[in-house]
């Protein structure tokens, strides 16, 4: 540990930002895939850190000392339930199994079996996402509920349940096998992903930013060969990095043109576009990648005015090659409508529309009521800002498009409405 | 592991299906189907019911629904991966549905 913490409750709280996740997985490891057990014994390890270390001291390995803690604590509760003699012996079996040995070198981070496991296919997504926060993040049940706006009773019961489902269908804890991984890498990026979306609206949830780019960060550390994980954190760092700017103290939008710059964090947005650049380096272009390139594009123009629209516009034709959504095609409409103007951009926006795949997706009519406008088309325009706003997922955004069709009305203001590069990237 | 016909499937989707004898061989001689079969449908079942000590037998299946079990097998995987892995080689995992169920163990509640 590098820095020197104040006082040992900050180093208990260092240790668990980091360590939670590695312990929980040596337990669920060690009590043969008792998630319940494994993280009461991980929760008691820490709490017992908290009283013992202030008086015997910090260990020098503090991961080990907690890992041992928990893993006595285990043996204790099993060997007290007399009739789980099964689970005691699948830990002996578990104890004869040869300690990983750190001196192979590419000893596989525990992290990484949590993650494929908290995301496997086989739990629905909502599940994915609060086994996550709470198994490799370690944030508490508490704090997971209120980031997703349930009663912590909800969230409480949505953990068990995913946890039981784990236990009867036999989920296996482990990092899939080479030819899995190509099925599995994206479901775990994608996960990571929602995190972070999830938070991006709203400053008060915004937990949800940080602990996504952390896990999107050693997740890249711990998949060196799959561009796509670091096209994620390139992805989310350049997302990051200009969310300061990106609400007014009331909470209204700001779209991308009127945002205060100098507001926006330049060693991160610097970090994200060289993460970027090095993942494309490598040939593998994926929907992460592209994305990533494209929020890059937006995040080192000097001025939005700068912003080379016709190369986001060559990049999103790209991405709806690897990722051909509506969505996608959305978006490509919007750089081709900055880069050679709304009436092709329009036409391409009304065939979206024509599909009705998308019509309850606000974004889509927000787009069509800012080409209309563009082309003097004021009344259309209007109606579209209505039903966009109607649509709006935040109250922010709302009151956004209401101000824009306030501006329809007047009818002379220039500045486009690029909704789409502000807001939270193609889902 | 229920096999199943999916009302929603739509022909066309399952060309290059596996061959079910194929399959069953693959599977036997891996050692992780003990057994399976193919079910006659709905019309053929016989529901029974014992209520008051008396043994009540309807001519159908058990309640109005549509028929949707055509077989099943019995599987014993490592764990959820290999059984999805052995369910997806199922014919009936492309042009129907397969369902996954684990058995209940003995020592559980």
């Amino acid at each position: 540990m590098t820095p020197v913490p104040r006082t040992t409750f900050d180093l208990v709280a260092a240790v668990h930002a980091d360590g939670w996740g590695r312990v929980l997985a040596r337990m669920i490891r060690f009590t043969g895939g008792d998630w319940e057990l494994a993280e009461d014994c991980a929760q008691d390890a820490f709490t017992a850190a908290l009283q013992r270390w202030p008086t015997d001291g910090v260990p020098d390995r503090p991961l080990a000392w907690l890992t041992t803690t928990a893993r006595n604590r285990a043996v204790d509760r099993m060997r007290r339930a007399a009739t789980e003699t099964t689970k005691l012996r699948t830990v002996a079996a578990t104890e004869r199994e040869p300690a990983p040995s750190a001196a192979a070198g590419s000893v596989p981070d525990e992290r990484l079996e949590l993650m494929f496991t908290c995301c496997h296919p086989a739990l629905a997504l909502d599940r994915q996402v609060a086994l996550i926060l709470r198994c490799l993040a370690g944030l508490s049940t508490a704090e997971i509920a209120r980031a997703f706006l349930v009663p912590e009773r909800t969230m409480e019961q949505r953990l068990f349940r995913a946890k039981q489902r784990i236990a009867h269908a036999a989920v296996p804890f482990r990092v899939p096998p080479p030819h899995l991984l190509p099925q599995r890498v994206p479901a775990v990026l994608q996960v990571l992903y929602l995190v972070f979306n999830q938070g991006y609206g709203d400053p008060a949830r915004a937990v949800l930013c940080a602990e996504a780019v952390r896990w999107a960060r050693v997740l890249a550390g711990l998949l060196p060969d799959e561009p796509e994980a670091e096209g994620l954190l390139a992805l989310l760092l350049l997302h990051e990095a200009r969310r300061p700017a990106r609400l007014e103290p009331t909470g209204d939008l700001v779209t991308l043109v009127q945002q205060d710059r100098s507001r926006w964090d330049r060693a991160m947005i610097d970090e994200g576009a060289a993460i970027c650049e090095r993942a494309l380096r490598r040939g593998r272009a994926g929907p992460f990648q592209l994305q990533a390139a494209i929020a890059a594009c937006h995040a080192t123009a000097p001025t939005s005015d700068a912003t080379d629209w016709p190369q986001i516009a060559g990049l999103y034709a790209q991405l709806s090659r690897v990722m051909p959504t509506d969505v996608v095609e959305l978006n490509r409409a919007v750089a081709i409508g900055m880069a050679e103007g709304p009436t092709s951009a329009l036409a391409r926006v009304d065939a979206i529309a024509a599909s009705g795949r998308i019509d309850g997706y606000y974004l889509l009519h927000a787009t069509r009521a800012d080409l209309l406008r563009r082309l003097g088309r004021g009344s259309q325009a209007a109606h579209c800002y209505r039903r966009a706003a109607e649509l709006a997922p935040t109250a922010a955004e709302r009151r956004f498009l209401l101000a824009r069709l306030g501006d329809c009305a007047i009818g002379d203001d220039p500045a486009s409405l690029d909704l789409t590069s502000t807001s939270t990237p193609g889902r | 592991m229920l096999v199943c016909i999916d009302p929603a499937h739509v022909p066309g989707q399952d060309d290059g299906a596996p061959d079910v004898e194929d399959w069953a061989h693959e599977m036997d001689s891996r050692g992780i189907r003990l057994m399976g079969n193919r079910t006659r449908p709905g019309s053929d079942a016989t529901s029974v019911r014992v209520r008051d000590r008396a043994v009540l037998l309807t001519d159908g299946p058990y309640a109005e629904t549509k028929d949707l079990m055509a077989g099943f097998d019995v599987l014993e995987c490592a764990d959820l991966d290999e059984a999805v892995e052995v369910a997806s080689k199922h014919p009936m995992a492309w042009a129907g549905v397969i369902e996954l169920r684990p058995f209940w163990p003995d020592d559980e509640e």
